[in-house]
């Protein structure tokens, strides 16, 4: 379909909440004004100092145009990078309302120098406001913070916490130690106080640790996997050190990880939660509980059963006021808010995921 | 629920195991020498994943005053083999011996508990049956152990860890690969971990209970590796057995590859047809852990739907860990026909050593119908 008539049909439809939009620089200067001149120069002699075997590229080569949908690269610089582009081709072709900024490049969250992680992180935010915010009002920002320096990390939550253009706290769900660890516990508590939900979008190779309990794996198609397995592992930290019992108002988003996984892991963790319950006082509930009052998932990259009605058992499990739609847009994996649900729902079901659910969490008018 | 019927076939079991001291006349001179020498023979060989005063490692009532769970063979019949009415049932011993770097002195310690396990239990009970455990970090010399064993037929698959060195997928196990289909033998992939690697790809859990849960997770990468490596296109008839794995995770994993594997198709040309029908004809899982929800058998019901084949189960007590209460071995959910084949006839068409045992046996009672 062309972008004309996808535009006009999505003028008819309902509108959607995007909560996974990845902008891009045109190029790494992009960041030059919001940087200082001792980071501009660290940044061109150094750049980015990062626990990967390769520098500016992917050591898992992506099997399309770097990871790109093929048709989201504009005159100049990579997909993301262009407004116009994303307006035309995604942002009204398909109903966007509201979308959510995920810059993940360059960000800090990686970063070993956490002087330069913080100068990134920062820069980045700024970047967000001034390239995307400001020129189209419906993105959001969120609040990108390295993890692994939690004083930093406060701070820039509290500097940025009054503008409502920043909507979430975004930090790697790959951290140095897993994200329940106390070390971070300064940044839930940020967020708790800010009333913004912490945002986990899944990452490339923050803390260094191997992407399986095994080691590396060898192909794509594993490590686009083992996002999954890692986002379980997050969120069991979460659960087992206590994090939703010491912050009760926390509010979690799991971004890009898949959500058909979430009640076997609960059922799993409960199961042995139980058995191993003496182990873990400061667990006061099922764990399955917490997930319920404090998780939100986004559908993007959504599983695909051979019997589509096999999603809509997992949803009704998860809860339906609990996913929230997601396109990855401009990445190779994109869901496309037309076709990506192949079971039949309820108007009011269609409502929740692809809008009111993100409404409601993100506080959206 | 209770097991219906006699004849069952439990496919994970673990006997309580020797102390170092124990093994040294199963060692040769030399590391009898090296073991006294350096006092190795006084340590327990004691797996981290599995701590022995831990809920998860005995239940109590499987818990004799002063002894070992598992310990005493009697109290294996007693406790699993007679109260499951178990035709047979597979040992599977998860010695610390794996988890040393050394890998001499890791096979000669593997080669001493095989041996043990031969004397011990498989020579005095004739229901049992035993997994062969190898220093998967040596490709060669986990080879040579198999060989030397292949021909005791009461050995009836290999046993490498969940959490290990490397992917399993990775060519260098290739040659265990090769010899387990030479000789009908399963790799039987187990829960636990030789931590060479942080249990997740954001570090080192703090709590035991979080490196267990993510167990499933090192399951997952596992059948990832294996997959996508092309082990299932290479050795078409090997069966891997994924134990005390979980399954309830496992229709998640089949949606998702099916639908990568459509995307990235050219990077791993080799897997011909949809991951999930691969896993379904070349892997299948141990019944416990039952990871589901509590008193909600329609869940579970609709899992197995979600899982879209009745042969990938094979029934297991994981005795002495403890995942259920009293004779509770069964989850409500199961019709009598899946019930059936994860008994017996999903383990016969898994393991051929014991395919061959139960037809000789049929064979035996036959004949001696007839003479009679």
């Amino acid at each position: 379909m062309n972008i004309t008539v996808r535009q006009k049909a999505a003028a008819q439809r309902l509108t959607v909440v995007d909560c996974d939009i990845h902008p891009a620089f045109r190029s790494p200067k992009d960041l030059h004004p919001f940087l200082s001149e001792r980071w501009r120069e660290h940044m061109t002699t150094l750049g980015e100092h990062l626990r990967n075997g390769l520098s500016g590229q992917l050591p898992f080569p992506r099997m399309t145009a770097s990871g790109m949908r093929v048709d989201a690269f504009p005159e100049q610089g990579p997909p993301g990078s262009d407004l116009g582009l994303m307006r035309r081709q995604h942002l009204d072709a398909n109903g966007v309302e509201v979308g959510m900024l995920m810059p993940l490049s360059r960000a800090g969250m990686e970063e070993r120098n956490l002087d330069y992680a913080a100068a990134l992180a920062s820069a980045v935010n700024d970047w967000q406001l001034e390239t995307w915010v400001k020129p189209e009002p419906r993105l959001r920002a969120g609040i990108v913070v390295p993890q692994e320096d939690a004083v930093f990390a406060v701070q820039e939550i509290e500097r940025r916490a009054s503008n409502p253009a920043y909507v979430q706290i975004l930090i790697s769900p790959r951290s140095s130690d897993p994200p329940g660890h106390r070390r971070y516990w300064p940044i839930y508590e940020a967020a708790q106080r800010c009333g913004r939900p912490i945002g986990l979008h899944v990452q490339g190779y923050s803390g260094g640790h191997a992407s399986t309990a095994s080691g590396w794996p060898t192909y794509y198609m594993q490590e686009h996997y083992a996002t999954s397995s890692g986002m379980q592992n997050t969120l069991a930290s979460l659960v087992f050190e206590g994090v939703f019992e010491r912050f009760p108002e926390l509010k979690v988003v799991m971004i890009e990880g898949g959500f058909a996984w979430a009640p076997a892991l609960c059922w799993r963790m409960d199961k042995h939660w139980q058995r191993m319950r003496k182990e873990t006082p400061h667990v006061k509930r099922l764990p399955s509980e917490y997930v319920r009052e404090h998780v939100w998932f986004t559908t993007q990259p959504i599983e695909e059963p051979d019997d589509p009605g096999h999603l809509a058992d997992i949803i009704g499990w998860i809860g339906w006021d609990r996913l929230m739609f997601s396109t990855d847009y401009p990445h190779w994996d994109f869901d496309d808010p037309q076709h990506v649900f192949k079971f039949s729902m309820t108007e009011a079901q269609k409502a929740m995921l692809f809008r009111d659910n993100a409404k409601a969490l993100y506080g959206l008018q | 629920m209770k097991v219906p019927f006699k004849g069952s076939i439990d496919c994970d079991l673990h006997p309580a195991l020797p102390s170092a001291t124990v093994l040294l006349p199963y060692l040769d001179e030399y590391w009898r020498d090296q073991f006294v020498s350096r006092h190795i023979d006084r340590y327990s060989f004691v797996l981290t994943s599995y701590p022995p005063n831990s809920p998860l490692t005995a239940r109590p009532d499987w818990r004799s005053p002063g002894g070992v769970p598992g310990g005493d063979l009697d109290m294996i019949r007693r406790e699993a083999l007679d109260r499951f009415g178990s035709r047979f049932a597979i040992c599977n011993p998860l010695h610390g011996a794996i988890a040393l770097f050394n890998e001499d002195m890791a096979a000669a310690l593997c080669a001493a508990v095989n041996d043990w396990v031969a004397r011990e239990l498989l020579d005095r009970e004739p229901r049992l049956r035993a997994s062969i455990l190898v220093p998967a970090h040596s490709a060669e010399l986990a080879v040579a152990e198999i060989e030397r064993l292949a021909a005791d037929r009461r050995f009836v698959q290999v046993l490498l860890p969940a959490m290990g060195d490397m992917l399993l997928g990775r060519r260098l196990y290739w040659p265990i690969y090769a010899a387990a289909e030479r000789h009908g033998l399963p790799i039987g992939i187990h829960a636990g971990s030789t931590y060479r690697h942080a249990p997740t790809s954001s570090g080192w859990p703090s709590h035991r209970v979080e490196d267990y849960v993510a167990q499933s997770t090192a399951f997952e990468s596992q059948l990832l590796s294996l997959l996508c490596e092309g082990v299932f296109q290479k050795f078409p008839k090997l069966k891997v057995v994924l134990i005390e794995s979980g399954f309830t995770w496992l229709p998640t994993l089949m949606w998702r590859t099916g639908k990568t594997w459509r995307g990235v198709r050219p990077e791993v040309p080799w897997i011909d047809r949809p991951p999930a029908e691969i896993l379904r004809d070349q892997v299948r899982f141990t019944l416990q852990p039952v990871d589901a929800p509590a008193n909600a058998p329609d869940m579970l019901a609709r899992t197995f739907e979600h899982i879209g084949s009745d042969r990938v189960l094979l029934f297991s007590t994981d005795y002495p860990h403890w995942h259920f209460d009293g004779d509770d071995v069964l989850p409500e959910g199961l019709s009598d026909d899946a019930i059936r084949k994860l008994m017996i006839d999903n383990p016969l068409e898994t393991y051929p050593r014991l395919r061959d045992d139960a037809l000789a046996g049929e064979r035996a009672t036959r004949t001696e119908e007839t003479v009679r």
